[in-house]
């Protein structure tokens, strides 16, 4: 008999992601890719082309008469709430009515016979406005008095006038953090197609198809068993895609109930980079006192974010910046406020990170600061205020940390890159003068998994084993390209004992899996893969009773081996079991649901565990600068990465390579530009400019930290990967940073604003130079 | 003049005939829309993303030559007589994935996949040209492919190691070459092509003088080169080209010159054409021309386009003036020689006559002197400059007698820096020199605040460049490897 060694990939083994071969051979279907049935209709938004106005009157009659046109959508048409925002704070109007509150805000929609002849016709729109002053930029809002877009959260520890009182420093400054465009190379997306009494079926590229299920029928005025949304795969998300898709569902909806045609709606790039919600940029006012050693003894620190119109995810994500303002750090006193600010620009989102970045780079710039001020290596600096493992470990947020494993990922990191070595020989390069200076640095980052909002903390899956054995996984987590279904899949062949390819994973849809969160905040695979596992019990839990009954054996004698069961001295193949097992009516499938423990949060108090564990990660960069031009390379980027127990550690890794570059990009030469009228300038590919092949460090050496393994009961003790290493790259940023210094002999901090573009570092060295 | 109405090609494996053909209408809505080949994707519809590139294949002086371009804005009547090859046709019959594909999947270099059917084609154009491509070859290639997902470290893996999945004389574009080029053969009939779709109208002139004569006949027509910008006029902008005047396709605009004085291109030379022969008797704008646009761009987009089209920050012009380069024009049987720099009147408004287009530049060679080209952009590659440079001195005895320093993106033209110039000539060649130049711009030039750079930027280092120009030429590192 052929012995069977193991099944083909099971958890912790490398395995392609599952739709690779579609992906390389063009076979691989996105929203656009989708069939569309005759008489397939056209929505294009129609939006407004000043910053803030009062609107004296809007003339679509031009619009309704153009050939090819349908008809239009405005407010008036709306059958239920003109609202989509996300968070139920109902400030979010779908189509603006009386007045508008940035550029490119929706006012309404047409419906044509082609796309190209929708986009045209917007263009025929009258609008008359009264402009009204706009403020673009956080500090600005917070200086003319503008609102906040939702409530602002303080963390407090100890007291921080002591703190200050016992220092022997202490250095105030303020750091400019700009935003992100998501730059998925698919752009939003809807698809709707009208079904009988108030049914429609919505196809998205969206992160949240419950939301945008719950949305569209909150728009229509409808009961949420009404709409179904199925997302088969996106073409990226990164955050882009959790909230912001609900308008296009919206209106592709709404338009396919009116004319009960299929309606698609796809923005051009411009219109989904003017339209739709980015990175939060920050103006971050720092206070930090610190000893001679550089060990801080008080932060006082306010984040000021540029949120835009509406409060969208505004709240939790100016929060998630002041649970990551202590980044790996101690902090012995301490007080972090939030300024969400309103703006005049589109409303700000989610984006890979959450906030936590723009809280990170603050804490980086802290060490940044000592370490100048002490004439110490800021690595020094950093270590001397890591966190403790017994003592020196609670966080601004009362949580406890107990999982440290920052110092061993450090140490191992400084050894391996050599770190030490190549300082001095940086620190050399540098003394010789000459127009291109170089720049190291080390930067660590501890990242907390959970979502804030704890009652996202939940989810659920649906598993089939067909009477021939085969399996149809379905969850309710979604696939941008983060391998979140290859690897969900890899819980459920190991559960069953089966090849993975036994397994179908189906379309993420409203139909099978209710109230699910968003694929977002890192938590895709630690919940929908405990839900799929948690219904692949159940599933077995019957197959094995039955086999027990069936076959007179103990349980103990029933036992899944690869491909194969063994009960008693019986060996069935899965396919035979699973066949027998529906014979005698057997229940084979399931609904896993699973949701995370030991996690609560109270916001008013400041006070609690918001996370169930944290994921850390370190990286080295070393950077080459012309100090002539401000270009730069990075020349050699390390990094160590803890993702726990891995679940796929190929895939893994390229979320840690991904991320870093995307980081990158962010911290360097992803700029976003209003002009003066408030027009967001960088709206397109052409004009935002975000990393390519040849940005990618020159020697780019990326590890998983192979011995860690998640303290907590996660699944199959892996730990989160999508979001931390984004904030890896940071050491690209100071990098950056210590060339810039070296102009001055690293005597003073040199203070770059992120994204340091060549401007940026050129106008540094310039300033440093006197 | 016989003509024809329609277009004719071949798409992967079969031949195409249309005659509805409007000047707008784009190869992307004709691949994804009307022919359901949905695997090139749109990311963007201006040709920087690069997610729906494909493969054109045309016959050249060289023979059959597949080239990666964007569908997004190459217009499909400008696919006359030519190949289209898309993902869905590269790994042959039988489903089977091409060598390209195999080691993608293997090196995990597709994440959301969105990107990767574009990656997919400019990796096999690649690997066509070089079966074990280095690590800059691989991320020249890429320079017009943006990955949002992978960090791109996994795609240059899977680029280096394609050879170890196969060969390309093995793949069926190489075996079906003989085909192919019969087939291409075949639609060449030296005719005259005139296409319309409702009111809009694209007409393929036959040879050059016939360009002359429509041009005659049709003097407002949009003049249709590569499409690297004009494609954006109706993507972006929902302007309308009609008449159109396609000349890419035009042998004779094609020729390349070299004598003893200077090499003179006709205007529809590629930037990739023109690679060789710049490299090879320009070798100051080697690097140069690497870093316009992206691969695909170059594969489009003509130096006789950068020039028609008049933009204060097209990447030629500050580097052909500096090189004395000048044009000739043509408007029916007369033709006239301007120097390059006479050319640019205002923003907007170019030294050309309604009829009259740009039929070849002239580049003297240079012997003797220092040259430099300098492009500063946000990103390195792919991106449109805050500022170009061309740079000529000439020194005798140690000192200056002549100079020409031309700058894009400092004023709304490309422009001379008089002032700076001047402070040049008749002066020691040495830093003091050059700085002394340098202090000089702000009389040549205000430049502008937008979103690729601040004035002070594009001033500041703008002056800094004529210190580069200085520590280069006396052997010093004085800028990085890569720019």
């Amino acid at each position: 008999m052929k012995q069977t060694v193991s099944i083909r990939g099971s958890a912790h083994t490398d395995l392609i992601h599952d739709s690779a071969i579609k992906h390389v051979s063009g076979g691989a279907d996105y929203c656009d890719d989708i069939a569309e049935p005759i008489g397939t209709l056209h929505a294009y938004f129609g939006t407004a082309k000043v910053a803030h106005a009062t609107i004296n009157s809007v003339d679509l009659s031009a619009v309704r008469a153009a050939p090819g046109v349908v008809g239009v959508l405005t407010a008036e048409d709306v059958p239920g709430v003109n609202d989509v925002s996300p968070t139920g704070r109902h400030d979010e109007p779908l189509f603006a009515t009386e007045k508008v509150e940035f550029w490119g805000q929706v006012l309404f929609a047409v419906v044509a016979e082609s796309r190209d002849i929708a986009r045209r016709a917007v263009e025929l729109a009258k609008i008359d406005y009264t402009p009204l002053d706009h403020v673009i930029e956080a500090d600005e809002a917070v200086a003319k008095g503008y609102p906040h877009v939702t409530p602002p959260m303080t963390l407090k520890r100890g007291d921080v006038a002591e703190g200050q009182a016992a220092a022997a420093h202490r250095i105030q400054g303020q750091m400019r953090i700009g935003g992100q465009d998501h730059m998925y190379l698919e752009g939003h997306i809807a698809f709707a197609m009208p079904g009988e009494d108030d049914d429609v079926i919505v196809h998205s590229s969206t992160q949240h198809p419950s939301e945008a299920q719950h949305m569209v029928a909150h728009v229509l005025g409808v009961p949420s068993n009404a709409v179904v949304v199925n997302v088969r795969r996106m073409g990226g998300g990164f955050g882009g895609k959790e909230s912001q898709m609900n308008q296009f569902c919206a209106v592709a909806a709404m338009a396919a109930k009116k004319w009960q045609r299929a309606v698609k709606i796809r923005p051009d790039r411009d219109q989904d980079m003017e339209t739709t919600g980015k990175r939060h940029d920050f103006v971050v006012d720092y206070d930090v006192a610190f000893d001679d050693e550089g060990q801080i003894q008080a932060v006082d620190n306010t984040f000021a974010a540029r949120c835009g119109w509406t409060s969208d995810l505004s709240g939790p994500v100016t929060d998630r910046a002041l649970f990551h303002a202590d980044n790996a750090y101690f902090y012995p006193h301490v007080k972090l406020q939030s300024r969400p600010m309103k703006t005049n620009t589109v409303s700000n989102t989610a984006f890979r990170g959450f906030g936590g970045p723009q809280g990170v780079v603050a804490a980086e710039r802290m060490m940044e600061e000592i370490a100048y001020k002490l004439g110490k290596d800021p690595l020094e600096v950093r270590k001397a205020n890591f966190y403790g493992d017994t003592d020196r470990n609670l966080t601004p947020y009362h949580q406890r940390v107990e999982d440290n494993v920052m110092p061993r990922l450090v140490e191992e990191l400084e050894q391996t890159s050599d770190y030490q070595a190549r300082r001095k020989a940086v620190l050399e390069h540098n003394a010789k003068g000459g127009i291109i200076r170089k720049g190291l640095s080390l930067t660590p980052v501890k990242f907390g998994i959970s979502f804030t909002a704890t009652w996202y903390n939940q989810a659920g899956a649906l598993v089939h084993i067909y009477n021939d054995g085969s399996i149809m996984l379905n969850h309710g987590g979604t696939e941008m390209g983060q391998g979140l279904n290859t690897k969900i899949a890899q819980v459920v062949a190991e559960a069953f004992q089966v090849d993975f390819d036994t397994i179908k994973i189906t379309k993420t849809t409203t139909e099978k899996v209710p109230n699910t969160s968003a694929t977002a905040a890192s938590s895709g695979t630690d919940l929908n893969g405990m839900a799929a596992l948690n219904a692949c019990e159940q599933i077995k839990e019957r197959l094995v009773r039955w086999a027990c009954d069936h076959f007179g054996v103990e349980a103990l004698l029933v036992e899944f081996a690869p491909n194969q069961v063994h009960v008693g001295d019986k060996t069935f193949t899965f396919g035979e079991f699973i066949k027998q097992a529906y014979m005698s009516r057997v229940q084979l499938w399931a609904a896993g649901f699973y949701k995370t423990p030991k996690i609560h949060w109270d916001r008013e108090k400041g006070q609690g565990r918001p996370f169930y564990y944290y994921a850390y990660g370190a990286a080295v960069a070393e950077v080459s600068v012309d100090t002539l031009t401000g270009e730069y390379t990075v020349d050699r980027a390390d990094v160590l990465h803890d993702v726990g127990k891995s679940l796929n550690p190929v895939l893994d890794k390229g979320q840690v390579e991904g991320a870093f570059v995307q980081g990158m990009g962010w911290l360097t030469t992803e700029e976003l530009k209003w002009d003066d009228k408030g027009q967001l300038r960088t709206h397109a590919p052409s004009t935002y400019k975000i990393p390519l092949a040849g940005d990618v460090p020159r020697e780019f050496n990326v590890n998983l930290a192979d011995w860690s393994e998640n303290r907590e009961l996660t699944i199959k003790r892996s730990k989160a990967v999508g979001e931390p290493p984004f904030m890896l790259p940071i050491c690209v940023f100071e990098a950056l940073g210590m060339a810039v210094a070296s102009v001055a002999d690293y005597t003073e901090c040199p203070r770059l604003d992120a994204p340091a573009t060549p401007e940026c570092v050129l106008m540094a060295v310039e300033r440093l130079r006197g | 003049m016989q003509t024809r109405s329609h277009i004719t090609f071949l798409l992967n494996g079969r031949t195409i005939e249309i005659n509805d053909v409007g000047a707008d209408d784009t190869l992307l809505d004709f691949l994804r829309i009307d022919q359901r080949l949905t695997g090139s994707k749109e990311g963007c519809a201006e040709g920087d993303c690069g997610a729906c590139t494909v493969l054109v294949g045309r016959l050249t002086a060289v023979g059959l030559v597949y080239e990666t371009v964007n569908a997004c804005i190459r217009f499909l009547a400008s696919l006359d007589g030519c190949h289209v090859v898309t993902i869905e046709y590269l790994g042959g019959p039988n489903g089977r994935l091409s060598a390209v594909q195999q080691a993608m999947v293997e090196h995990h270099g597709s994440q959301c996949g969105f990107c990767t059917p574009g990656i997919v084609m400019s990796l096999y154009a690649l690997w066509m040209q070089h079966e074990q491509p280095t690590v800059k070859q691989v991320e020249t290639a890429l320079q017009g492919n943006l990955c949002r997902c992978t960090g791109y470290a996994p795609i240059i893996r899977a680029a280096q190691e394609v050879t170890n999945f196969g060969t390309p004389s093995a793949e069926h574009l190489t075996t079906e070459r003989d085909s192919v080029v019969a087939a291409l053969n075949s639609l060449r009939d030296g005719k005259r092509v005139e296409v319309a779709k409702d009111d809009s109208r694209a007409i393929l002139p036959a040879d050059v003088d016939d360009l002359a004569a429509v041009l005659e006949t049709e003097p407002t027509a949009t003049i249709v080169a590569g499409s690297t910008d004009v494609g954006l006029w109706v993507t972006k902008f929902l302007k309308q080209l009609s008449p159109a005047v396609f000349i890419g396709q035009l042998d004779g605009l094609k020729e390349i010159a070299v004598t003893e004085d200077a090499v003179t291109m006709g205007a529809g030379v590629t930037y990739t054409e023109a690679q060789d022969v710049i490299a090879e008797h320009y070798p100051h704008l080697s690097n140069y021309w690497d870093r316009i646009a992206g691969w695909q761009v170059r594969n489009m987009g003509t130096v006789g386009g950068n020039i028609a089209n008049g933009s204060p920050i097209g990447d030629t012009p500050p580097v052909l003036i500096a090189l004395g380069a000048s044009i000739t024009l043509r408007k029916g049987a007369n033709r006239r020689v301007v120097p390059l720099e006479e050319f640019f009147i205002a923003y907007g408004k170019q030294d050309r006559a309604a009829g009259e287009f740009v039929e070849s530049i002239t580049i003297p060679r240079v012997s003797t002197g220092h040259h430099a080209a300098y492009k500063i952009s946000k990103r390195r590659d792919e991106d449109i400059s805050s500022v170009a440079v061309g740079m000529t001195v000439q020194v005798e005895n140690g000192m200056i007698t002549a100079a020409v320093l031309a700058f894009g993106g400092m004023a709304a033209t490309p422009k001379r820096a008089a002032a700076a110039e001047a402070a040049l000539v008749g002066q020691p060649w040495s830093e003091a020199t050059l700085v002394a130049a340098a202090n000089k711009l702000p009389e040549d030039f205000q430049p502008l605040t937008d979103m690729r750079a601040s004035a002070d930027y594009r001033m500041k280092v703008a002056q800094n460049l004529f210190r580069r120009f200085w520590h280069e030429t006396t052997g010093d590192t004085a800028r990085l490897a890569s720019a």
